[in-house]
């Protein structure tokens, strides 16, 4: 039993690629609902994503009313009277914490607004410790958002390059197709659970990404060495035999990261556990689609086999 | 590969006494650490705010209303230059950026615009007998004067680069320990202050414009057309914190200006036993305040703040000693931090927070222990699923290597100095995935070179030449993905950019050549005829 790896068949010989149709299916659906999530109602800048106020402006406060629990409704109702703009109340860890959010009324200073809103739930609560306070002006979030997004194009940019450049177009497009299929579900798992959309979400994604592209390479790489190996083998064959090759490997470093970022998720704390659940989406999603999205769109579109590079060697002199 | 080279041993030596030596400092408390030897390394992690609590304000410069301000400057200079030369004028307006005024006789307009060229304009920078202004003819007997654009822009850079000046030199009157104050962008200023967890008094003192005048009240004034905010030429309405009137009229241009300050400081009234703040002129303003007051003996002189009369006392005698004191509705906290202001100067241009954020303390507290607590737990974890998975030897030798390897991305972050963030916390976590993932590839490429028939040499060998284009390759995407965060993000997201190349490198580096080593010398020492993972 012991050590685990030899539980793992020696070989495995798993036929995915017939299940890549059915698949490809569930993949481009998925992305429509995610889109549709992530992009209903349009209302700018974040559609339908719990937008942070990185991205939306506004002011945040991490209340504590420690030992006591904080009385939710009594904060809402409280600060509903206020006449602030769009206030949300959240629960935030401990039930002793919980986040205000709100926006800056027109024509007043942010700082007024803060001072009002300390002392409405001060009178309220008792005793309240603001742990945290953020104020994002409505120029700076405008950039964060445009930044954000430009930072995620210019990733997924940047892999088709580098796989083009390291690979063959074939393999970068598949990647890339890979990727935006990962970004998107992720866009869709941050909206259907309602996860704050934030800088922090864009630094997740980016590291799915990463992660993606890593595992992604793993199987083109293999794939390249069978292509010149096995001159003769129809492509389906082979992309079967390549993930084969690497399944082991994508199951155990898939599990220990998973393993890993479980415990942040666990233990982390309020602040990590967003970014951590995003993450193991991201691992688990990069995952699938490396084998499920990137590897058959090479199948699609076929790629150069050693045959057509046989030609003959122009003459040295 | 696996003949073990002497270089390999001793990089791996020297990489893991570096590790220890350059992250034992973080184990140790301050004092401890400062009683050591002189060398012993000092640094340790450098916390980013959200652990360590602090504040991070982003400040905007206003440029526009440094503009405004030249603008209302500039047609006051005219119409003293052209009253003093004698010219007739009309219809002194500001129009569309520009200044426009009609010269009453058409003969002198071209006098008009020398005087105007020669008095107003500064010389430009970086050219010879270029001026920052231009003056035109316009219309029939119309003077048009405009700013030059470049000089304009020179003159906001500057006001940037002074702005952070003063900044700094408030901030350090305020105790607060080692700030960061940096430029960004065009005209944006950073301010970190880590420990200080009041933002509204640092914003206070570094928001405000602190901007002291000295200004006669114009009492020939209309109150009731000023109370509708008109006031006569040359004039200004603005309103009084005395608590006497709502507004004060007063003479647009200043008597003195708190440039010409040496000094200020907190004090008490002696007669009332009210904070006030007193202050000291230099020579030039002691000069100046002293003309214009014995000039004026009886009449009331306003001491405005940032566009607000604090108190309009009435001279009674020339004040020549050249030192004074403002008293107004003060409490010594505020007279003491107006003093501040005043000490270290006026903001060339007004300030607006675009961005803020404060971590209490305690929350920073909270937040190291959370990820001490599940970085330990992720990190056995992966510890004890190497070992699981590949069994004591093969297991054992990661293990090594992974410890190694945190050794060194704490060292490194320690002694770069980079800024370990929450979402940082979790780029480690996921380095050390990284640096599994490494290992994995090569153990798995040594299993298929067993499967393949060959020798237990022969696969070690394979393991590490074979896995190495993958591992180049999947480690090259995750750097270009921190390049982008670092490129784009602000704050948390670039600390975690840091935190994700440095745990990238050091991850290959100590799952290719640690690995490596360590295999080979157990190879050495046993000539195993199989490898036990397969």
């Amino acid at each position: 039993m012991w050590p685990l790896i030899r539980i793992l068949p020696i070989t495995t010989n798993f036929r995915f690629v017939a299940f890549a149709k059915f698949a490809g299916v569930a993949s481009v659906l998925a992305a429509i609902a995610s889109l549709f999530l992530a992009l209903y109602p349009l209302t700018p800048p974040c559609g339908g994503m719990n937008c942070g106020i990185d991205f939306k402006g506004g002011t945040l406060l991490e209340i504590s009313t420690a030992p006591q629990a904080v009385d939710l409704s009594r904060v809402r109702s409280e600060l509903g009277g206020l006449e602030l703009g769009d206030v949300q109340v959240q629960a935030f860890g401990a039930p002793s914490s919980a986040l205000v959010r709100f926006q800056t009324p027109e024509g007043e200073s942010s700082e007024q607004a803060i001072e009002e809103v300390k002392a409405a739930l001060t009178s309220a609560l008792g005793e309240v410790t603001f742990a945290k306070t953020e104020v994002v002006g409505p120029k700076v979030s405008g950039e964060l958002f445009q930044n954000g997004l430009m930072a995620l194009g210019f990733a997924i940019a940047l892999m088709l390059v580098y796989i083009w450049f390291r690979f063959e177009l074939q393999f970068g497009i598949g990647a890339v197709v890979g990727l935006l299929h990962d970004v998107v579900l992720t866009f869709g798992l941050i909206a259907l659970f309602d996860l704050e959309f934030s800088l922090t979400s864009i630094a997740a994604i980016l590291t799915i990404i990463g992660y993606s592209m890593n595992d992604t390479v793993v199987v083109f790489d293999r794939m390249r060495e069978n292509i010149r190996k096995y001159k003769r083998m129809p492509l389906a064959e082979l992309i079967d035999l390549t993930i084969n090759e690497t399944l082991s490997r994508t199951i155990i470093t898939g599990l220990t990261t998973i393993l890993a970022l479980g415990a942040l998720a666990i233990f982390g704390g309020p602040t990590l556990f967003g970014f951590s659940v995003i993450m193991i989406f991201g691992v688990v999603i990069g995952t699938y689609s490396s084998i499920y999205v990137a590897a058959p769109i090479i199948l699609l579109w076929g790629v150069k086999r050693g045959e057509e590079e046989a030609e003959p060697l122009p003459v040295r002199t | 590969m696996m003949t073990l080279s002497r270089w390999k041993i001793i990089v791996v030596v020297l990489a893991t006494i570096f590790g220890v030596l350059f992250s034992v400092p973080n184990l140790l408390p301050q004092q401890t650490l400062a009683s050591m030897p002189a060398f012993i390394p000092r640094q340790q992690l450098n916390l980013g705010l959200d652990l360590q609590g602090g504040s991070h304000l982003l400040l905007e410069v206003d440029t526009q209303a440094l503009r405004a301000e030249r603008l209302v400057n500039t047609v006051e200079d005219t119409r003293v230059t052209l009253t003093a030369e004698g010219i007739a004028f009309s219809e002194l307006r500001e129009q569309g950026g520009d200044i426009t005024v009609r010269i009453t006789d058409p003969a002198r307009r071209n006098d008009a615009a020398t005087v105007l060229r020669r008095n107003l304009g500064t010389p430009l920078a970086g050219t010879t007998g270029g001026s920052d202004i231009t003056v035109n003819n316009d219309g029939e007997a119309g003077l048009r004067i405009s700013f030059v654009e470049a000089a304009m822009n020179a003159e906001a850079a500057k006001a940037v680069e002074q702005s952070i000046e003063i900044i700094r030199r408030r901030i350090d009157e305020l105790g607060t320990r080692e700030p960061t104050i940096i430029r960004q962008g065009v005209d944006r200023i950073v301010v970190q202050a880590p420990g200080e967890s009041d933002p509204e008094r640092l914003k206070n003192v570094i928001g405000q414009t602190a901007k002291l005048t000295f200004q006669m009240v114009d009492e020939s004034a209309d109150l009731a057309a000023a109370a509708e905010g008109r006031a006569p030429p040359g004039s200004e309405v603005l309103p009084s914190e005395d608590g006497l009137t709502p507004f004060i009229v007063v003479r647009r241009r200043a008597l003195v200006s708190g440039e010409m300050l040496t000094d200020a400081s907190q004090g008490f009234d002696s007669q009332t036993g009210e904070a006030v703040v007193n202050f000291r002129f230099n020579s030039l303003g002691a000069r100046r305040f002293g003309e214009a007051t014995a000039a004026s003996i009886g009449q009331r002189f306003a001491i405005v703040l940032d566009g607000r009369v604090i108190s309009a006392p009435v001279i009674r005698s020339a004040i020549t000693g050249g030192s004074g004191m403002i008293s107004g509705s003060f409490t010594p906290e505020s007279a003491n931090d107006l003093a501040v202001l005043l000490r270290a100067g006026a903001l060339p241009a007004p300030l607006t927070v675009e961005e803020q954020r404060t971590v209490g303390a305690e929350l920073g507290a909270d937040a190291v222990r959370a990820g001490q607590i599940s970085t330990g737990i992720g990190f056995v974890t992966i510890l004890v699923f190497m070992v699981l998975a590949y069994g004591g030897l093969f297991g054992g030798i990661s293990v090594i290597a992974l410890l190694i390897n945190a050794l060194l991305i704490i060292a490194v972050m320690s002694v770069t100095q980079a800024t370990l963030t929450l979402p940082g916390i979790a780029g480690l976590i996921l380095t050390l995935a990284v640096a599994v993932d490494a290992n994995v590839l090569i153990y798995e490429r040594m299993r298929d070179e067993i499967r393949a028939g060959r020798t237990a040499i022969a696969a070690m060998d394979a393991g590490f030449s074979k896995a190495m284009s993958s591992i180049i390759d999947a480690n090259v995407t995750t750097i270009l993905a921190a390049l982008i965060m670092f490129q784009f993000g602000s704050g948390p997201v670039r600390g975690f950019a840091w935190t994700l190349s440095i745990g990238v490198l050091t991850s290959v580096f100590t799952a290719v050549l640690v690995t490596q080593v360590l295999l080979a010398l157990w190879f050495r020492a046993t000539r195993p005829k199989t490898l036990p993972i397969v």
